[in-house]
């Protein structure tokens, strides 16, 4: 197919300084590297927090931090993991790969890429900087539900504006990856033949840019409650507390899928790859996507069944929450059908591929569980709540990042990965990870609340076993860290298909893709487009 | 002599004190069932969902391994073309919906039962603070804080070098679980909950009455239960309040309906007692300095 790409338009006639390149620079694969490595260092930074959390609880007593800096811990670690490991990772890979998968030569709104990226690391600058602050960090939760978050001292206005630029970030990135996808698709990609990542990558710009807006809305509205004595969630004043968490969980459920949609993306490519088999179900694949996202919108109050709703709102949230097992199971049960009759290796992209399927599956059980009202009134705010997001956040958006990177990297860098390490990682992590949030269902259900520092002695053993494997599963991930920079230097080279069974234009340009591809567009021969069957 | 009514108040309760503890155990793996019909229901549709879950996970986690060791190149299988098949599309499809019905219907029973909180034949006001509760018995003078116990609270000090696993109470570690003054209930009693909060956002919890309610500034949030079974009840704030969150238990001494109408009767009493005390301006030492020993806080 459209092996006439344009290798020597390769950059090596203009060299850009370091700072051409890496500041000013345009280009797509340019900054879809910048934001992956930003999301490595943040995930490097939340984890160190998550172990700071985690030694605080190896054993009941105080024996590190006290119970403020606790809190702030617990609070920035989930804002650095969310808004900066997990969402820049996916828009990094969506940078790198979506032109590559559509046939584009670049991003549609390249200088506004540059910006969107370098909003970033000033946004986290700001965000971090607030733990050295006079009064400290935040640390009523990420979910920064008031009267409590607005409690702390004046950091909150600079953990506000961080927000606000982290979303003017998210949103711009949206708004191009959307504009990408509409319109610079080669000619003969249509919507319904285009890779699932691609299509999960469109779903969720259409989500970010839906509700990035609504969370900007409450925390401006916190910030007036703060600093300009407005009254929205204060009671006090007439305002309403329970208001705030119905606004910002319409945000906050749409954004759970934010982080988990490209996922399912990346796990479409990556097992048909390895199975040697179409994906079973595409339409099926993209419609399960576009219900899921559709059904975020309307199951936001289940983060707040303890809140004193009505009946019949309890009864609404609890249903549609459930109706949300149907679109799901229909892709693990495709997945698990792509691999059917497959003829299946596992080299380490597949094995976190399906390393995701199980374990994300089993997140989503326990979310099917706190669907149930009331067994809800029994699991919410517990360790049962913790394992279930971590099931789905770690071992499943975490899980995919890592899968594509290792899918990828060599398209990237031009070299194989060291394959005994990979392999190495993927165990070690699997197995840490479990040991690390396995136990926190039986916390919970034993009846240990979240985000406390310290607990009874009941609660020990499971704690001290949870954060040994803390400890090895953020110690595995510095091995990732170096199998990446190694690759980075050199290798075994890489062919241009990289992986025998893998399909899609991404594939046909060389490896390392260079800096220039597709500047004119490729044929499409739908055989070899992306994975299945596209009219089923 | 008021300190001294207050023991008397209080060993009336001794009696059914370790009838049936409910504190959390080591290595323990499940939710309890919990003391009464509500906490029952609860525990059962738990268990019936974790079954279910249990059930299909195995099912498709079977297929998965089954053909990760049968399909795999290795072994020289060679791929099938296919990539669709309607009928199994529609079969998972239909099969979840109905299992989801299954579900939703005991649970949308139990939900509604939960949430009829008429024909309390008792009424309690719970207020949360930073960081303690506030228990008023509607309609007597009885109201009163309980906070965490001073042992626990001496432990559980940053360094404090104290050993946690020597908090106990009748040979159960009661570390960060147990408060000065408990909520008496009576048992086999339908017990109406009214639940605030002064400051920020907490929750009430107990596990073993099978609910957890969140005390919201400016709202009144209301929940029941009926208690089984006499016994110490031991729970904790369930939503992030600041710094002390996790140090605001909750313990309910739950006794036969008998004894609580004395218990409530004396209690009243004494708090009548102190307001008729502190309305007399001769007595300038207000009773309610000794917060813990003073049965009564009348404002």
């Amino acid at each position: 197919m459209a092996t006439d790409h344009t290798a020597h338009h390769d950059a090596h006639h203009h060299t850009p300084s370091f700072a051409q390149r890496w500041l000013f620079g345009t280009n797509h694969k340019d900054i879809g590297t910048l934001y992956l490595v930003f999301s490595l260092v943040m995930f490097l930074i939340g984890g160190a927090m998550a172990l700071v959390i985690r030694a605080e609880l190896f054993q009941p007593g105080l024996q590190l931090v006290n119970p403020e800096f606790f809190n702030q811990m617990t609070t920035v670690h989930a804002l650095v993991m969310i808004f900066g490991a997990v969402m820049p990772a996916f828009v990094g890979l969506g940078n790198w790969m979506i032109p590559l998968m559509v046939g584009a030569p670049d991003m549609a709104l390249p200088r506004m890429n540059n910006w969107s990226f370098w909003i970033l690391p000033f946004a986290f600058l700001m965000l971090l900087s607030t733990l050295f602050m006079e009064g400290g960090g935040p640390a009523g939760g990420w979910t920064l539900y008031p009267p409590l978050s607005l409690q702390g001292g004046n950091s909150i206005a600079f953990v506000i504006f961080a927000i606000h630029l982290m979303g003017i970030s998210s949103i711009m990135g949206a708004i191009n990856i959307i504009a990408t996808i509409l319109n610079m698709r080669a000619p003969g990609m249509d919507l319904l033949k285009m890779p699932i990542f691609v299509w999960s990558w469109l779903i969720t710009a259409f989500l970010l840019i839906a509700v990035m807006p609504v969370l900007a809305g409450a925390v401006t509205m916190l910030l007036t409650d703060k600093f300009f004595a407005t009254s929205f969630f204060n009671a006090a004043g007439g305002g309403d507390p329970v208001l705030f968490q119905h606004i910002f969980w319409f945000f906050g459920h749409p954004e759970v899928y934010i982080m988990i949609l490209p996922a399912f993306g990346i796990i479409s490519e990556i097992i048909p790859t390895f199975a040697r088999k179409p994906l079973f179900g595409y339409q099926a694949m993209v419609y399960a996507i576009a219900s899921i996202a559709f059904l975020s919108f309307i199951v936001w109050a289940h983060h707040m069944f303890t809140v004193g709703m009505p009946l019949g709102g309890e009864l609404f949230f609890m249903y549609a929450t459930m109706l949300i097992a149907v679109p799901t199971g229909v892709k693990v049960f495709n997945w698990v059908s792509t691999m059917w009759k497959g003829s299946m290796t596992f080299e380490t992209p597949m094995l976190f591929a399906l390393g995701f399927v199980v374990m994300f599956t089993i997140g989503g059980f326990s979310g099917l569980m706190l669907a149930i009202v009331p067994a809800d009134f029994q699991y919410h705010d517990t360790y049962f709540v913790v394992a279930h997001f971590h099931y789905v956040l770690v071992t499943g958006a975490i899980f995919a990042i890592m899968a594509g990177t290792y899918y990828w990297l060599p398209k990237w860098t031009g070299f194989m990965y060291n394959e005994t390490l990979g392999k190495w990682h993927f165990w070690l992590s699997t197995i840490f990870v479990n040991l690390l949030f396995f136990p926190q269902h039986f916390l919970g259900l034993a009846g240990m609340p979240r985000r406390i520092p310290d607990y009874n002695i009941a609660f020990s053993d499971f704690n001290m076993i949870s954060s040994v494997g803390a400890f090895g599963f953020g110690l595995s991930q510095l091995l990732f860290a170096y199998i990446v920079w190694s690759c980075a230097r050199g290798g075994a080279r890489a062919t241009d298909r990289v992986w025998e069974g893998a399909k899609g234009l991404e594939w046909t340009v060389p490896s390392p893709a260079p800096h220039h591809t597709f500047t004119t567009p490729p044929r499409i021969d739908d055989r070899e487009l992306a994975h299945g069957d596209v009219s089923h | 002599m008021m300190a001294r009514r207050f023991l008397t108040a209080t060993a009336l309760l001794a009696g059914s004190a370790g009838a049936a503890l409910a504190n959390p155990k080591p290595w323990q793996l499940n939710m309890t069932p919990g003391v009464t019909e509500m906490s029952r229901q609860v525990y059962d549709l738990h268990m019936l969902i974790l079954w279910i879950c249990v059930v299909i996970g195995v099912l498709v986690f079977g297929a998965m391994a089954y053909a990760m060791f049968k399909f795999r190149k290795s072994k020289g299988a060679v791929a099938a073309r296919w990539s669709h098949n309607t009928t199994a599309e529609i079969v998972w499809t239909v099969i979840p919906v109905l299992i989801l019905v299954a579900m939703a219907w005991p649970a949308t029973k139990t939900l509604i039962e939960m949430a009829d909180t008429d024909d309390a034949e008792l009424t309690v006001k719970v207020t949360g603070y930073q960081w303690l509760w506030r228990y008023e018995y509607v309609g007597t003078d009885v109201n009163f804080v309980s906070k965490l116990d001073r042992d626990s609270d001496r432990t559980r000090m940053l360094r404090s070098g104290l050993d946690p696993a020597a908090v106990t109470v009748d040979g159960e570690n009661t570390y960060l679980l147990n408060v000065d003054r408990p909520l008496v209930l009576p048992t086999g009693t339908k017990i109406r909950f009214v639940i605030t909060a002064n400051d920020v956002i907490h929750s009430w919890w107990v596990p073993a009455l099978g609910w957890k309610q969140d005390a919201i500034p400016g709202f009144i949030n209301e929940a029941w239960t009926r208690i089984d079974t006499p016994g110490t009840y031991r729970g904790q704030c369930a939503e992030l309040c600041g710094k002390d969150h996790g140090f605001m238990p909750i313990v309910v001494e739950a006794v036969p309906p008998a004894q609580f109408a004395a218990w409530l009767g004396e209690t009243d009493a004494i708090a009548k007692a102190a307001r008729a005390a502190e309305a007399a301006p001769a007595v300038a030492a207000a009773p309610t300095a000794d917060a813990g020993a003073s049965a009564a806080d009348a404002q």
